[in-house]
């Protein structure tokens, strides 16, 4: 019979708080099976790790439980422990008695009747659990990025310097993302274009990138180290091959469509290069919009080529890809400002967002960086800038803090001044959040010798009356109510992810959370990686942060692609399934529901066998076995059943 | 007052990582389940079910992604279709239908996997203790 250690964690007062973990220990102890059961306080911790190994080598044991957090924390850790104390790492085994009891339950007698529950149902798995070895597998050490605004850039930069290639995928014509928008950054004031675009420029040059614009990812199968990538290239209308960026065609167009780029602020022909320093500076045709694609008439911009570089026969290609490990750095959007009804709904011209102010600072922006508003071309003189439009709003828009509003609304008010010197802003806010390097210094300054007027209150109701757009608030600090006649409003809409990431997530089978944000696999300890192994995550889309905090989660998420390539083979879990060949009759009916034809008919021994290299155990082929021939390795049904009894306390 | 006995078969990636998100959100809620993890919901075996309640479960949930959403492509609707048959089976054993519930829980939903376990426990509650026939004839 075999020899079970059951360590049992107090978890500081995490568990010990709601559980008895001493009743614990002395309840498993009279399991059959179990010859130690010991609780500590913090198993993890040096000294508990100490104790597991050395209880494994002095109690000879061949099988060991945890019960306390969940196995996505700390598995990992306790297996890697037991193998140093001799111990196969799939005789170990968690028992979850934090996050799925003393977390959920107050009644201490309750909880610890349910934590022995628990606590048996893995002692019996243990007792029928085989000593596995990883499969090994290979592993294709190319990279794919999705999304290239800073945080893909930054991260292509890192994984393509460290030798390995990497394919980065951007739906938009040019990579540079929302960064190549901005005017300044907060709180040094750098122009956002001059810090970006050497970097666009790196990755477009850079001999181990390929870069794939105007492209999304139709498809992902496969795993970890060995993902099939099918990736769809949007006819742009032009052969980029040939084309050489002069321009002439968008001169020539006719058709007048706003610009995206300029948040509408300005137009731009149905051929177009976003903007003027875009990588690849490649011009395409929006579909939608031209003038010969809706009445078959016109063709100008052909006329215009002198190279032929114009193809409106062009088709959409599809490009397959092996790839080993995934990063999603898909960025985000802004809450449209047509969604915030008592802001006037977009309905009001002088009521923009904060994206569009950064067009109208930027040098390269439509105005040339003058500070004109969009009804009819003005210098405004009174500035309202409203933050938290959408954001900490549980009952209407978005609950959480988007971030970032704080320190660019203050930057805003500050580059407006710096333009219009007699001119006066005004920022509304709920609390001014500055946490950052230098960015509570850059907030005081602005808030002392700017001039800024700081109103601490919400804004109830926008709009327009003549040319003045009016703002009704409240300044909570003295208690009034406030009116401004403002001559243009800059709403610092929340931060939304993309509504193409919940589409995108779907293709790739990882999870976002509540807000529709990328899950990471641990919020403290894993926060740049997927839960699901391989897939990696940068950027705002898990979150709003700032610049700084964007490139640093893009180099760690680089880092992780990084280590998992510098090995020769990746590690496959062997609880797999298998088949006992004396009970196959071979009716084949697993092979009709593994989804990743891992199940194969040996056409001579009549028999289903399972390709170990693609199983990926998930036990369904197991199920659906009629003769019980096929069992899953540490998961079989006895096993099952046996946990089954336990867990309603034996019977 | 009767605590019914639940078996909670739940798939990995999505209804255990929501029963690990109710813990970390510190949601609470009836303590009457016991959690089986699996790496997906089609690992169940209908056989699992009658197995837990041939040992005295009085309700049993399985717990899967949501269709579309499955780690394994499609081993969801596998389950569903598994539990359409079983629940045919239920009524040839006597055992109410609502004994056994398919519950689509993804990782983010950890509110959803304590009120699941609330309401599931209230209703085991007014069914009562589970009778089976051929346990009864043994006493």
């Amino acid at each position: 019979m075999k020899r079970i250690g059951v360590f049992i964690c107090h978890c500081g007062i995490n568990i010990a708080g709601t559980v008895d973990v001493k009743r614990v220990a002395e309840e498993v102890a009279k399991l059959d099976s179990v010859v130690y059961a010991q609780d500590y306080i913090y198993m993890c911790s040096d000294p508990g790790q100490a104790l597991v190994r050395e209880k494994i080598r002095q109690e000879k044991l061949d099988g060991i439980i945890i019960a306390a957090c969940s196995p996505s924390l700390h598995e990992s850790t306790f297996r890697t422990a037991a193998e140093e104390a001799g111990l196969n790492p799939w005789q170990c085994e968690i028992a979850n008695i934090r996050e799925q009891c003393s977390w959920v339950h107050t009644d201490r007698k309750k909880a610890t009747e349910k934590a022995i529950r628990i606590v048996s149902t893995m002692v019996e798995k243990t007792r029928l659990n085989e000593s596995l070895e990883p499969i090994p597998v290979s592993i294709t050490k190319k990279a794919l990025v999705i999304g290239g605004g800073i945080a893909g850039i930054q991260a292509a930069l890192d994984i393509a310097d460290s030798g390995h290639k990497v394919i980065l995928v951007e739906k938009e014509s040019s990579i540079g993302g929302h960064m190549a928008q901005l005017s300044e950054t907060f709180p040094t004031l750098d122009c956002s274009q001059c810090i970006l675009t050497p970097k666009m420029v790196a990755a477009g040059k850079h001999r181990n990138i390929q870069l794939m614009t105007y492209s999304e990812v139709e498809e992902v199968s496969g795993y970890v180290g060995n993902f099939n990538v099918r990736i769809r290239r949007k006819a742009p209308f032009v052969d980029w091959s040939t084309c050489t960026g002069c321009g002439l065609c968008m001169e020539k167009c006719p058709a007048k469509v706003p610009s995206e780029f300029d948040r509408g602020l300005s137009t731009h022909g149905a051929i177009y290069i976003p903007f003027p320093q875009a990588v690849p500076n490649k011009p395409v045709i929006d579909r939608e919009s031209c003038i010969y694609f809706k009445t078959g008439k016109c063709r100008l911009c052909e006329k215009t080529c002198e190279i032929g570089a114009i193809k409106f026969d062009q088709e959409d290609q599809i490009i397959e890809e092996e790839i080993g490990a995934i990063i999603t750095a898909t960025g985000y959007e802004t809450l449209p400002v047509t969604e915030l009804q008592e802001y006037g709904a977009g309905e009001v011209p002088d009521v923009i967002d904060g994206l569009a102010f950064e067009r109208l600072l930027s040098a390269s922006g439509p105005t040339s960086g003058e500070v004109r508003r969009p009804s009819d071309g003005r210098v405004p003189k009174e500035v309202v800038f409203v933050q938290c439009a959408g954001s900490r709003d549980p009952e209407r828009y978005r609950p959480y803090c988007s971030k970032i509003c704080c320190m660019y609304t203050t930057k805003h008010a500050l580059l407006y001044k710096h333009r219009v010197h007699d001119g006066q802003p005004y920022i509304f806010y709920i609390d001014i959040r500055t946490g950052g390097k230098g960015y509570e210094e850059f907030y005081h300054n602005a808030e002392q010798d700017e001039g800024i007027i700081y109103l601490r209150g919400k804004v109830a109701k926008i709009f327009r009356d003549g040319d003045k757009t009016i703002v009704w608030g409240t300044d909570t600090l003295t208690g009034r109510n406030v009116e401004i006649q403002a001559d243009l409003v800059v709403l610092a809409t929340a931060v939304v992810p993309r509504e193409s990431t919940a589409e995108l997530v779907k293709k790739l089978r990882i999870q976002t959370g509540p807000n529709g944000f990328l899950s990471e696999a641990h919020p403290k300890l894993r926060p740049v990686e997927s839960i699901n192994s391989g897939f990696f995550i940068a950027g705002v889309a898990q979150g709003p942060r700032d610049i700084p905090e964007t490139v640093a989660q893009a180099s760690g998420a680089a880092c992780k692609v990084i280590s998992l390539f510098s090995r020769d083979h990746l590690e496959q879990d062997p609880a797999i399934a298998w088949v006992d060949e004396e009970l196959c009759g071979g009716c084949r009916i697993c092979i009709s529901v593994c989804p990743y034809d891992a199940r194969e008919y040996d056409e001579e021994k009549c028999i289903a066998r399972v390709n170990e290299a693609l199983c990926e155990g998930c036990g369904s082929c197991v199920a659906a076995c009629a003769c019980g021939a096929t069992q899953q390795r540490n998961l079989s049904d006895s096993q099952i059943k046996s946990m089954v009894t336990a867990s309603l306390g034996g019977e | 007052m009767f605590e019914p006995r639940i078996v909670c078969f739940l798939c990995t990636w999505c209804t255990s990582a929501g029963a690990d998100l109710a813990g970390t959100s510190r949601l609470q809620y009836r303590p009457n389940g016991v959690n089986i993890k699996f790496m997906c919901s089609s690992r169940v075996d209908p056989e699992h079910v009658l197995w837990a309640f041939r040992e005295g479960a009085d309700g049993v949930l399985i717990g899967g992604c949501h269709p579309g959403d499955c780690h394994y492509q499609d081993g969801n609707y596998r389950t569903q279709a598994r539990v359409s048959l079983l629940y045919r089976l239920l009524d040839d054993f006597g055992i109410d239908r609502a004994r056994l519930r398919l519950e689509w829980i993804s990782a983010a939903e950890g509110t959803k996997f304590a009120a699941v376990m609330n309401e599931f426990t209230e209703e085991l509650r007014s069914l009562g203790p589970i009778k089976l026939a051929a346990r009864e004839m043994a006493k």
